[in-house]
């Protein structure tokens, strides 16, 4: 609750900051500080665990900590990329003040404990996206982006609410205790609802066969935003698609079928977002396409409905943010975004070489980095769920997939030569690579340090 | 504590060489190396004298998982921790004077593979293990594609692929397993029973990823041409040490977890053993590379022995592990021999060679007594155990070692056609310019040597310290 108020609170701040305050550095430097005061705030949350307000928020261990990697991932980003935000346009305190509301929105995500607030907290996530996706307004594939972006965000609302009614047709409330439908017979209203609350949550997180909005909206967006909502506003989302479906509706005949069809999107989301990123020649839409299988991978967290799943959608939100975070940050001081961009980084930048490789193999899942233990969770509570091995399976071979177009960025940096067109990385910007690294690292040989937590 | 020092050691010099400039790195690998083998000499006599128990060593790492950081050793992680430790400084040794490009990073990474492969045959968690299989793979990825030969990064990019699908394969098996016993200590994982169409699944989810890093035919694929492509020292990591991992993870995580998969589907994996052997041997003897007829020889003797684990009797495991040991030295020793030639020469090619022993008599010396050593002749380390594992493959099946004995007859073809083509005939322009051993050279063949004729003649020590698990696992089976 306290996050959410403070980040709301900095979100209208920074609007009128905008107004009166125009240097960007010092404007920049107020985000990083109003993001670290909401991480306070959310602290001051595990002394609430347990409260809800009027029955619409809840304040749970899980909601803490998410919020706490929501936030914390923010800051990192706001280090790493804030001063790439004027060179988007004009109204940079309206950038970061969008980003706080999204901000309050995810902090709704984790916490809603009835159907209107997860609408509520889905459409403040979305609305400040499809504003920041046009933002280059002289660019024309930004506005393309922005408009995309909007009517199929508008569209999938409209089935989320067309499932929210139906759901209040079937269980007679909007509260996800009183749902229950995971206990009842099975009602045909209550199955369409739930499909298709699942199809407009598929929309959001773009799985597949609802993610074709996904990689040109995130190619045409300024990347500076694409690093955002790729990263921390996904993860934001799948937390909202989780607390709903394992809450709500888990249990009983119902979630056999729900839990069939979202093993079926997995399994589509894995296959399509592994084989095509595997054929893209900018490195950008080749994350875009990376953030739809990753994706996969997060919706186990949803069709496994046990306790692993729940460290593991919080150990996934904050490896998969750090890393992604991270590489979008190295990518925003290369002026060439495709795979030869990155030819012979390793000579001129050798600790942004590193940094990425370090990411890359994150996001890869390989051990001693956050991403192993991440991917590991997922899949184990994919496995406790019984039925599910040939998901895993097919999980796996496409994490051997990825490793062959993660690995291409490697190849190019080390082992091509090259003279990549590169902005010089300011001192501080090293030191927040050093500091992601150090938590993707950290995270990789000691994963209690978040669970612990829970 | 000695076990830990055996995985610490590496690991911290190799991050700390990543940081050095100059000569620094070179130097730090040869001590660091030499330090961990005064630490596996000294393993090696606690462990005679206070038991495999007193290496144990349990600290908590992921108490949620049910998993630990538990290392420890039995009489065969010794003698792979060991054959590590020996390889190591020699490797370092031999090619002290060359020159790499980016000698810190090129030192670090063999430091960080080295530590990877102590923690692999120390661990006796499974998730450690993993982490531990996987550390040792990455650093190697990097040496080879970033200092071996033209087709290097196509080449070493289809190992990595491989050996990860593998890797990923077994963690799936592992944390299926993991799910029943809600522990990852191997000791939970062995006295755990299962049901045999569980096990006949679990099996293949294993098998693959140790067949491909043996490599068991029709897994072998990326070896020739990451042997030729890689930086000969890495090959000697890569042959001598690593497959052995596969070989490894069979006798420790395969056969006592799933006794009744192993014995489901034993007769296919000695079949597919045996046609690599006969398969490898064959090609062998139509090589021209030297690197590549190396490559496929040591496919061959892989083969043979992971047919002996399968045919699981007291014979069979007991000379399977002593040859281990012994294939890993002689085929560094090979391997010694060729980065000499490459280094003097920079050919590959065996019919560009000829008539060495008349300018380098010293080093065709080596060459010949450590290549009767891989064709196991009596006398030499060799011998023993392909007569321990053949011993066993009769117990087994008379047919599937008759089969398996023709690799005998076919490796002495290639490896006696080989030494010819090398060291005999005219020296030509090139070869005879060729100029004999230098000292760093001489001491590694020299202690090579020594051990292939000590071992030979008197094999007891190594025999008695693998004797242990042999025993154990005829129980456990």
């Amino acid at each position: 609750m306290n996050a959410l108020i403070s980040s709301a609170l900095f979100g209208v701040c920074l609007m009128f900051i905008g107004l009166v305050v125009k240097n960007k550095q010092s404007i920049k430097y107020f985000a990083i500080l109003g993001a670290a005061m909401s991480f306070g705030a959310n602290l001051l949350d595990c002394y609430n665990v347990g409260t809800t307000l009027y029955g619409m928020i809840e304040v749970s261990s899980f909601s803490v900590v998410f919020n706490g990697v929501a936030i914390g991932a923010t800051m990192l980003y706001f280090l790493l990329c804030g001063s790439s935000f004027e060179k988007v346009g004009e109204h940079v305190a309206d950038y970061f003040a969008l980003m706080f509301f999204i901000l309050a929105g995810i902090t709704i995500a984790s916490s809603f404990s009835n159907l209107l607030m997860l609408f509520l907290a889905i459409e403040i996530i979305s609305i400040p996206q499809y504003i920041l996706a046009g933002a280059d307004k002289r660019n024309q594939k930004s506005n393309e982006a922005s408009l995309k972006y909007f009517l199929m965000g508008s569209f999938s609302t409209g089935i989320l609410l067309m499932g929210i009614a139906l759901i209040y047709g079937a269980a007679g409330s909007f509260n996800l205790a009183e749902i229950g439908l995971g206990t009842g017979e099975l009602h045909p209203l209550s199955l369409c609802g739930i499909m298709l609350m699942a199809f407009a949550l598929s929309f959001k997180v773009s799985a597949a066969p609802f993610h074709f909005w996904t990689p040109d909206v995130y190619d045409g967006s300024p990347t500076v935003f694409t690093a955002f909502m790729a990263t921390v506003v996904k993860a934001g989302s799948f937390v909202a698609f989780a607390r709903l479906f394992h809450t709500a509706f888990a249990g009983g005949s119902i979630s056999e079928h729900w839990g069939l069809i979202i093993a079926i999107i997995t399994a589509l989301t894995l296959l399509i977002g592994n084989i095509t990123a595997v054929f893209q020649q900018s490195v950008k839409r080749m994350l875009a396409y990376s953030s739809i299988a990753q994706a996969g991978f997060m919706l186990f967290a949803v069709v496994a409905m046990n306790e692993t799943a729940t460290q593991g959608i919080i150990l996934y939100a904050a490896a998969y943010s750090v890393a992604s975070i991270g590489i979008f940050a190295v990518l925003l001081k290369l002026g060439d975004y495709t795979l030869d961009g990155f030819n012979g980084l390793a000579k001129s930048q050798p600790l942004m070489a590193f940094a990425t490789t370090v990411f890359l193999m994150s996001l890869a899942g390989i051990p001693l980095t956050a991403g192993f233990f991440a991917k590991y969770f997922v899949l184990a509570a994919a496995i406790q769920q019984g039925g599910l091995l040939w998901l895993v399976i097919l999980a796996v071979l496409c994490a051997a997939v990825s490793v062959y177009y993660y690995f291409r960025v490697i190849m190019a940096m080390y082992f091509k030569s090259g003279t990549p067109q590169i902005t010089e990385p300011s001192g501080g910007f090293k030191a927040g690579l050093v500091l992601a690294v150090a938590i993707v690292i950290v995270l990789g040989v000691y994963p209690n340090l978040l669970l612990n937590l829970l | 504590m000695l076990t830990v020092l055996l995985i610490l050691i590496p690991l911290v010099a190799g991050l700390i060489a990543f940081g050095l400039k100059g000569t620094g790195a070179k130097v730090l690998s040869l001590i660091a190396s030499i330090a961990t083998l005064a630490v596996g000499v000294g393993a090696w006599a606690q462990f005679g004298s206070q038991g495999a128990e007193s290496l144990r060593f349990t600290a908590e790492w992921i108490p949620q998982l049910g998993s630990q950081f538990n290392v420890g050793v039995d009489g065969m992680g010794l003698m792979l921790c060991l054959l590590t430790a020996i390889s190591f400084p020699l490797i370092f040794i031999t090619i002290y004077t060359r020159e790499y490009e980016q000698p810190n990073a090129f030192y670090g990474l063999m430091l960080l593979s080295q530590a990877g492969l102590m923690g692999v045959f120390t661990a006796y968690d499974a998730l450690l293990f993993y982490v531990f299989w996987e550390l040792a793979l990455i650093p190697v990825y990097f040496l080879c594609s970033m200092w071996g030969g033209e087709k290097r990064i196509a080449v070493t990019f289809k190992f990595f692929i491989y050996t990860f699908i593998g890797s990923l394969l077994m963690l799936v098996g592992l944390i299926y397993i993991y799910t029943q016993t809600q522990s990852f200590e191997w000791s939970a994982f062995t006295s755990l029973t299962m049901a045999q169409n569980e096990q006949s699944w679990l099996f293949w989810l294993f098998f693959v990823a140790f067949a491909i890093k043996m490599p068991v035919f029709p897994f072998h694929t990326w070896q020739p041409d990451t042997y030729e492509q890689s930086p000969t020292p890495v090959t000697m990591v890569l042959s001598g040490i690593m497959v052995k991992m596969g070989l490894f993870g069979v006798v420790r995580w395969l056969l006592p977890v799933l006794p009744l998969g192993a014995y489901m589907w034993a007769e296919v994996a000695m079949v597919l053993s045996i046609i690599g052997i006969i398969y490898a041997s064959c090609i062998a003897m139509l090589q021209q590379d030297i690197k590549k007829l190396i490559a496929y020889s040591s496919i061959a003797h892989i083969g043979l022995m992971a047919a002996a684990i399968f045919a699981n009797n007291e014979q069979s495991l007991q000379g399977m592990q002593v040859q281990m040991f012994n294939h890993g030295i002689n085929i560094i020793g090979l391997w010694i021999i060729v980065e000499i030639i490459q280094q003097r020469l920079h050919i590959k090619n065996l019919n560009e060679m000829g008539g060495i022993a008349t300018v380098a008599p010293r080093m065709a010396i080596f060459l010949v007594v450590i290549s009767f050593a891989n064709i196991a002749l009596p006398l030499t380390n060799g011998f023993i155990g392909e007569f321990l594992m053949f011993s066993g493959l009769f117990q087994y099946n008379v047919w599937f070692a008759a089969v398996a004995c023709l690799g005998i007859i076919l490796s002495a073809v290639y490896t006696l056609n080989m030494v010819q083509k090398v060291i005999f005939g005219e020296a030509n322009t090139l070869t005879g310019t060729f100029t004999d051993l230098k000292a760093g050279e001489t001491f590694s063949l020299t202690v090579i040597v020594a051990i292939i004729l000590v071992l030979g003649v008197y094999p007891k020590p190594l025999l008695e310290l693998v004797s242990q698990t042999t025993v154990w696992l005829d129980k456990v089976i």
